[in-house]
Formats: structure tokens, C-alpha cells, sequence
């Protein structure tokens, strides 16, 4: 029979770590029902018969967060048989005020204190037998990283268990939940906990409540009386104070705690001058070396040697040599293999941009950087730590979007994956560029207004998008625990670094490899009586779909078809929208800034009408490789559908109000255009001051059973 | 009464009350800042905001507007 392990812990603590050893490489990743949180199962090691879950790092089960109600919905319902509730040894006080709450869950408990190196280089020692007979369940010496202590915990996790004995309160406190028991009919301690809190989200499984909710109300607000206190706020004292009697003499709290290396290094790392200065050093290191030079070296090297010329010559000398036909030769060599590098050229970049995140993250400074950039940030929306993402992304959208993934709050972190695209990326640099000379005679101002428009589109659509329904709620709690400063370890940056990667290939490389040859096969084929590939792309599908749809942008100024297919072109990479002009006037090769079509361009252009092709190419939806990653990090479908349909719609409207005021401005003259301008405008400055939606929260009690209450 | 916003870096103080609900309000209890818990402000973010708190034993980040609800005694 199956046995399900549950793996429970505190942000920080080392849970993935210490889930990777126990599982080995045999793991599967999911979203947790109705989620979009990542949900990994795997099988303990040399024991395929025991389950193991990877809870999310929770800091309490109170579900308030996303986090703590997936957490606790999956041990309420889905009863494992063991909880193995790592802490950190370092941070024993505040790790084990979850530990009070899984203890009462009636589940059996193994605990694995994690980080028993650095407790030991510390100083510290931890007598587990004493702790492991306070707590009532075994205790196990492990780390995690070092990988030791790791066949103690699984014989312990294999062994007889049992439900562990309950932590006596204070004498009041337990009179008061025996009074709540009483009243409510339960013989769980923890719902009475949680009813004393006044947790609604234990409702739905007590349906008796209904008939006693004031003499509920009457206990819980006596007691708060007598105690001048808020219920919350007892509770929270009630478990820190078992936690305080639970531990062991030699790590009860030091009054006065020397200070640390870490404390050093924070010192100077977070110091009020030095911070920023540090803080761009950090920043400008990762940007030149994953962005500007090797990052860029090796992209531009896998995308022109190794997929660009090497694997497509030789596969098409083989395929001429077994006498392949022409067309299907084309199909392979130009449209998916061209797909395949569109999506494996990334990915050298990305491994070395992870190995940074990874080295940031591991050695306690990313979350330094939500501390430092925190009070720019949150005005609109997003996590201190979304500079990052957008820094990266003037690079590459692909692997500024997938740097989202550090960003733990879910709301953060979507709205950070959605905007990042509009920060323009070296690839939409050639699309200005073009614009810029062909129209603007290179004037200085094109570029800079270019980013200032993404920034400003990142800043509007970060305040539209958190007043919104689909991000409304209270705003994150930013109660952050800032990690002591360690040195990363290989392991770990490795790890981190490939799954991310793996995750990308994998996830990514669907969606952007269909969508790419989507797009090769339109341009590449047409109708001639009868299907058939073409050379000319006048008489391609892509000719004929542009055609059909050129009346979308006819009020944007620029409802051709040649326009419409070139922004249809630059989702398989934004530069292919030059190279698409080059094609379409006739030009064999272009050079990155298409100055062989500047002549044409600017005779088929108004001035109006370029810039707002401009502002609609910046903006919206960006090229596959970045939905792909967009996708990786919503985790759904629906979600990414929402992202870029709001990408695009959003550039839409800011060139459609660029063009018609502009129009109205410089001919003097007003029409039914501009007032619609004007409305849009005006529904866009509402979307800005509006009050926040209010907060959809009842969805996730729906799917809660009730069968934990008695 | 003094909050936990008013104090400088350096200061230590005991925490006396958490106002409001909520969210926020849980999160803050939960990481350890219960009545008579002993804190010291350890730093300033550069940009003024958010606060750096030693709370049992580890370091703590919390903005200044969270601040303001944690009634502290100097």
C-alpha cells in the first residue's frame, strides 16, 4: 500500500533542498488544484511505495495566504500519513510556532532539523533527545545541502508512528478551548484554536456552528476582556510561549546575541549609503555578463552557428542526399528547425542568468533586494523584487520573464510576469531602430522615449491590473524574514539553475514551437491554384490572413497589409519585422536597422502614423519564446490567454488615443475618432483612480470538505 | 503610545499590542511579534522604508505603515 509523506516547513528552511535528496530525480510537477502554485510529488528513495508531497513554505497554517490555504486545505483533506516538518536549526523559535499547529493536527510528526552545519559552526549545540521528549515526537539531526542526517530521518519517517501528544497551553487557555469544544461538539483541539481566532475558514466544515456562534462570540470575547488582548494575538503568545517551554536550555533565546558574520555583512550590504551603490555593482554584474556579453555571446552563437547554419546545412545536404522532396525539405530544415532553435537559442542564456538568480537567492541577497527596492516598487503594484525582472528584460523578455519565479506572493508575481514584455528588449531595439531612421531621420529622442513608454506601460498597467478583480485583496502582507547571509552552495545553484531551465525547454518549447511553424507555414505557403509553398510572400496565407485583418490598425493609422503582416511576423521575434519590410519591398538582405528600406517605409508612413506603429509593436503581445515563458510562470492556460490578450489590447488603445489626438492636433480638427479617442483616454485615467475592486476570497472554501470536523 | 514606527535604529523595545485584522495582522503575529517579545530596530532601508527588526532571534522586515500598528514600550 501507498504511504503519503506530507513535507512541511517555513519558507527559507531548506524544504526543496531536503525534497530533492529524499526523492532522488523521480519527481512530478503540477499546480495544485485551482492554483497556480507549483505542486511537486515524488518517491522516496529506494522506497517507491512512500508518496512524498512538497507542501508550500508556510509560516503559519492559518490561511490567510494562498500558500497556508493549499497547505492546510491538503492536510485537513487529504490526511497523509506522516508529516516530516523540517526547521531551521538556526531560527528554532520561530520555525517551530508551525510545528505547534501541525502537532494538533492528529497526524504523526517526524521533525528534521534542518542546517545542523551552521548551527554547529555557530557554536550551538541542540540537544534533539530532550527536544524530541518535550515535542513528543522523534527528532532528527539533518542538513540538507551536506546531505547528512538523511538516513536517520527516512528510518524515522518509516518507522511505527504515532499521533502526538498535545502541548499544554496556559491553564486559561485551556479552560477557554475546552469551553469552545464543548459548545461546538469538536474533539479536534486545532479547529477550537481556530474558532477561537475567529477563522472563518473553518466554517464550512462545522455546519452546527450556525446554532452556536454567540456563545462562541460570548467565550472568545471574555476572555480577550479579561486578558485586554485580541484573540489573534493570544493565540499567537499561547504557541510561542509552548515553543519557548519546548526548548532546549542552551538555544533559549540570548538577550543579548553577539553579532554574526551575516550581521556584518548586513550591515554593510543594507547600509543607508552604501546600499544602492552595492545594490547597482550586484545589478551591473549580472546585467554585463548574463545580458551584454556571454549571455548575448552564447545567444547569438547557438542561434547563428549551431541553429542557424551548422544543424540546417548538414540536415539539408542529408535530406537532398536521400532525395527528400523540396517542400518537405523546406518544412524541416526551414520550419522546425528554425522553430526548434527559436526556442533552444534561449536557453544557454537562461542557464546562466538562473545560475545568477540562483547565487542571489542562495546566499540570502535576493531578499535584500525586495528590502532595498521595496518602497519604489509597491506604489504600483509589484515586489521590490520585480526590478529584477525588468532590468534583465531591456536584454530579453524570455529570461526576464522567467526571473518572475523568485517572487514568492502569487499577485506579485503575475503582474511582474505580465509587464515585463513592455520594458523593450534588444530584439524590439531593431523594430526603433528602423522606425527611428526610417521616419525620424535617427533622431536622439526615439529610443530613450521608447523605454520611457515600456516604463510607463509597466507603471499604468501595474496600478489598472491591482485594482482589478483579478488581483484584488488585501495587499500582500510584506512582513519579510531576511535570511542570515551564507555562501551558495554548487548543489543547490545547479539544481535551482537546471529545473528552472528544464521547465522552460519543456513547458515553453510546445507552445513556441507549434506557434512558430504556425507562422513559418503561412508565410511560406499559399494559394496558387491550389495549395502550394510560394516565394513570393504577396501571394502567401500570410498576405491573405494580413489582408483580412489590416482594418483592425486602420485606426491606428496603419491598416495595410504589409504593416499588419510585419507585426504578425515579429511574433515569432520582434526583428523578423524588419526583415518582413525587406521581404516586402523587395530587398534580398536587410541590415539590422533596415536602412535598405527606410525610402520605401517613409513613403508608405506618416509621421503619426509611424510612431504609433511603434507604440503597437513595444507593447503588444510579445514574440512566442516570451508567451512561452509567460506561460511557464502563470502556470495555466487561461491566465496566459488574459496576459496577452491585455498586452495587446492595452497597445491598441495607447496608439489609437496617440493617433487620433495626434491627427486632431495637428490638422485642427475634430471627428468621431477623436472622441472616441477621448473616451478611451478618459476610461483609462478612470481605470487609474477608480476604487480597488473588493476582494473575491470565498472561492477556495467551496471546494473544502467537512469531514475533518468531528 | 509610541509605535515600533517611531523608534530609530538601535532602539529595543517590548512589543505591547498589534492592532487591526486581517492578513497582515496574522502574518505579523505569526512571525513572533507577540506581547512582551523583546525588539530591536537593526536598520533603515535606503528609501526610508521598510524597517529591519531583530524579533527572537532572527532579522525581520516590515514596513513602516505596519509598523505604525505595533504599540511597543521603550
Amino acid at each position: 500500500m501507498t504511504r503519503t509523506i506530507a513535507l512541511a516547513g517555513n519558507p527559507n528552511s531548506g524544504k526543496s533542498t531536503l525534497f530533492n535528496r529524499l526523492t532522488g530525480s523521480k519527481q512530478s510537477v503540477g499546480n495544485w488544484p485551482g492554483v497556480t502554485l507549483e505542486r511537486k510529488v515524488g518517491r522516496l528513495r529506494q522506497h517507491p511505495d512512500v508518496e512524498i508531497v512538497d507542501l508550500p513554505g508556510v509560516y503559519s497554517l492559518s490561511a490567510y495566504t494562498l500558500e497556508e490555504r493549499v497547505a492546510r486545505d491538503y492536510l485537513l483533506d487529504a490526511k497523509p500519513d506522516c508529516i516530516i516538518n523540517i526547521v531551521d536549526g538556526t531560527n528554532l523559535e520561530r520555525n517551530l510556532f508551525l510545528t505547534t499547529q501541525l502537532l494538533e493536527l492528529g497526524i504523526p510528526v517526524v521533525i528534521a532539523i534542518n542546517m545542523m552545519d551552521l548551527v554547529r559552526h555557530q557554536g550551538l549545540t541542540i540537544d534533539t533527545n530532550l527536544l524530541s521528549r518535550n515535542l513528543g515526537v522523534p527528532v532528527v539531526e539533518i542538513s540538507a545541502s551536506h546531505g547528512t542526517g538523511i538516513d536517520q530521518l527516512t528510518s524515522a519517517v518509516l518507522a511505527e508512528h504515532f499521533v502526538p501528544a498535545l502541548l499544554p497551553y496556559t491553564p486559561e487557555q485551556e479552560t477557554v478551548l475546552a469551553e469552545i469544544m464543548e459548545v461546538v461538539g469538536t474533539s479536534n483541539r486545532w479547529i477550537a484554536t481556530q474558532l477561537f481566532e475567529r477563522d472563518q475558514f473553518v466554517n464550512p466544515r462545522l455546519p452546527q456552528l450556525v446554532h452556536v456562534q454567540d456563545q462562541l462570540e460570548t467565550i472568545i470575547t471574555t476572555h480577550e476582556n479579561a486578558l485586554d488582548d485580541d484573540a489573534i494575538s493570544i493565540m499567537a503568545a499561547e504557541r510561542y510561549l509552548q515553543v519557548t517551554n519546548a526548548l532546549p536550555g542552551q538555544v533559549k533565546p540570548a538577550a543579548a546575541r553577539s553579532l554574526t558574520l551575516s550581521d556584518r555583512i548586513d550591515q554593510i550590504v543594507t547600509n543607508r549609503w552604501l546600499a544602492l551603490p552595492i545594490f547597482a555593482a550586484v545589478m551591473f554584474v549580472v546585467y554585463y555578463i548574463s545580458v551584454t556579453t556571454v549571455g548575448t555571446f552564447v545567444t547569438d552563437y547557438t542561434n547563428d552557428v549551431i541553429f542557424g547554419d551548422f544543424v540546417p546545412n548538414h540536415v539539408a545536404v542529408w535530406l537532398s542526399d536521400i532525395g527528400t522532396a523540396e517542400w518537405l525539405s523546406r518544412l524541416i530544415v526551414d520550419g522546425i528547425i528554425g522553430g526548434v532553435g527559436a526556442v533552444l537559442g534561449f536557453v544557454p542564456q537562461l542557464m546562466l542568468l538562473f545560475v545568477f538568480l540562483a547565487i542571489l537567492e542562495d546566499s540570502g541577497y535576493m531578499a535584500r533586494v525586495a528590502f532595498i527596492m521595496d518602497r519604489a516598487f509597491r506604489h504600483f503594484g509589484l515586489s521590490g523584487k520585480s526590478f529584477i525582472p525588468m532590468l534583465i528584460g531591456t536584454g530579453c523578455s524570455v529570461p526576464g520573464i522567467m526571473a518572475s519565479r523568485t517572487i514568492e506572493n502569487e499577485r506579485d508575481h503575475k503582474l511582474t510576469a505580465m509587464t515585463t514584455s513592455f520594458i523593450p528588449c534588444g530584439a524590439k531595439l531593431a523594430v526603433i531602430a528602423l522606425i527611428s531612421g526610417a521616419i525620424f531621420q535617427g533622431a536622439w529622442w526615439v529610443a530613450p522615449s521608447a523605454y520611457f513608454v515600456g516604463m510607463a506601460a509597466v507603471v499604468l498597467s501595474g496600478i489598472i491590473l491591482k485594482k482589478s478583480v483579478l488581483f484584488s485583496g488585501d495587499p500582500a502582507p510584506f512582513v519579510m524574514e531576511l535570511p542570515p547571509y551564507h555562501a551558495p552552495r554548487p548543489s543547490v545553484v545547479l539544481r535551482s539553475m537546471w529545473d528552472r531551465s528544464w521547465a522552460f525547454i519543456r513547458r515553453a518549447g510546445t507552445i513556441i514551437l507549434l506557434a512558430t511553424m504556425t507562422i513559418w507555414f503561412l508565410a511560406n505557403a499559399g494559394w496558387q491554384h491550389g495549395p502550394r509553398f510560394v516565394d513570393d510572400l504577396d501571394n502567401s496565407f500570410l498576405a491573405a490572413v494580413s489582408g483580412s485583418i489590416a482594418w483592425i490598425f486602420a485606426p491606428l493609422g496603419w491598416g495595410t497589409w504589409q504593416s499588419t503582416a510585419a507585426t504578425l511576423s515579429g511574433l515569432v521575434a520582434k526583428e523578423s519585422v524588419v526583415g518582413t519590410f525587406g521581404v516586402l519591398y523587395g530587398v534580398a538582405e536587410v541590415s539590422e536597422d533596415g536602412a535598405e528600406v527606410w525610402g520605401r517605409l517613409a513613403a508608405s508612413f506618416t509621421v503619426l502614423a509611424a510612431y504609433s506603429f511603434l507604440l503597437f509593436n513595444l507593447l503588444c503581445a510579445p514574440c512566442f519564446a516570451a508567451i512561452g515563458a509567460i506561460r511557464r510562470e502563470m502556470g495555466n492556460g487561461r491566465w496566459t490567454a488574459f496576459a496577452v490578450a491585455y498586452q495587446t489590447v492595452f497597445a491598441w488603445t495607447i496608439a489609437f488615443i496617440f493617433y487620433q489626438l495626434g491627427i486632431a492636433i495637428r490638422d485642427r480638427a475634430v471627428d468621431g475618432w477623436t472622441t472616441l479617442a477621448v473616451v478611451a483616454l478618459a476610461g483609462i485615467v478612470w481605470l487609474l483612480v477608480k476604487k480597488p475592486a473588493r476582494p473575491r476570497r470565498a472561492t477556495i472554501v467551496a471546494s473544502v470538505g467537512s469531514e475533518v470536523a468531528a | 503610545m509610541t509605535t515600533l514606527r517611531d523608534l530609530s535604529i538601535g532602539e529595543v523595545c517590548k512589543i505591547q499590542r498589534v492592532i487591526g485584522d486581517g492578513e497582515i495582522k496574522r502574518r505579523i503575529v505569526a512571525m513572533g511579534l507577540t506581547r512582551g517579545t523583546t525588539v530591536r530596530v537593526t536598520n533603515v532601508a535606503p528609501l526610508g522604508d521598510p524597517l529591519e527588526l531583530q524579533v527572537r532571534g532572527y532579522q525581520l522586515s516590515v514596513r513602516k505603515d505596519d509598523a505604525a500598528r505595533i504599540e511597543v514600550t521603550l
